[in-house]
């Protein structure tokens, strides 16, 4: 698998997620963890290039972090995976490589 | 001599969890509730989602200070403030924040809740009437 990439910063106070999305090609792997879940919520004033980016993108977001911060699975855009610790690890084995959008 | 009270306003613009500003303006504001002041807190950009409901941390390993935020009633807080335009580009709703209520000691008045939400332009007019504001 290509590369993933993971976000942990807000979509609303950094770019870190608009520029993973400029960045990343058809194939790649995104994971929102610590306050980039938030980017994973509906109704947000960046919903529209996430579900935009699912077409070409695979999207997850770490449950933990999200329950930490009050939200449940049913406020997820459709199409986001949740995983746990363990997901996370077998996501960065599957690919080839981790890119961290610091 | 008389005591001199200054406007305090904490002002809180980081999400809870992914740095540690959240915790630190919570426990300053608990500090600073013992020195008497006329004391307000608001809360926008990604500071609204301190209050969200439902906040559970065992998942990450971390404290979850959110029911403090209940607590500030009784600290003396009267004045707690959300800007809308926050709530909105989030998708949150008055609904989706914990409800912080108040009891007034001396007249016994109670009020359910004292969490506010307000306009952005009604937020830049309470900054300009605070006479401190810790930026968080």
């Amino acid at each position: 698998m290509a590369i993933l990439h993971t976000v942990n910063k807000s979509p609303f106070e950094r770019n870190a997620l608009e520029s993973c999305l400029r960045f990343a090609t058809e194939g790649a792997s995104v994971l929102l963890f610590e306050d980039g879940v938030y980017a994973a919520l509906k109704g947000t004033r960046v919903e529209p290039q996430v579900v935009s980016a699912l077409s070409r993108l695979r999207f997850y977001v770490l449950g933990p972090d999200l329950r930490a911060r009050g939200f449940s699975e049913e406020r997820i855009i459709p199409g986001i995976k949740v995983v746990d610790y363990a997901g996370f690890v077998d996501l960065a084995v599957e690919c080839d490589k981790v890119q961290a959008w610091l | 001599m008389a005591e001199v009270v200054k406007k305090f306003m904490y002002l809180n613009r980081k999400a809870p969890y992914g740095t540690i500003y959240a915790w630190e303006s919570l426990e300053v504001v608990l500090i600073g509730a013992a020195f008497d002041q006329d004391v307000c807190v608001m809360f926008i950009d990604d500071g609204v989602y301190q209050l969200t409901k439902g906040q559970d941390t065992k998942g990450i390993g971390m404290k979850n200070f959110s029911p403090t935020y209940r607590t500030l009633g009784d600290y003396d807080v009267r004045r707690i403030y959300v800007d809308r335009d926050s709530l909105e580009a989030r998708g949150l709703t008055p609904d989706d924040l914990i409800a912080v209520p108040f009891e007034d000691m001396e007249t016994g008045e109670e009020i359910d809740n004292i969490v506010e939400i307000i306009d952005s332009e009604r937020a830049g007019a309470l900054m300009n009437q605070s006479d401190v504001i810790f930026s968080f």
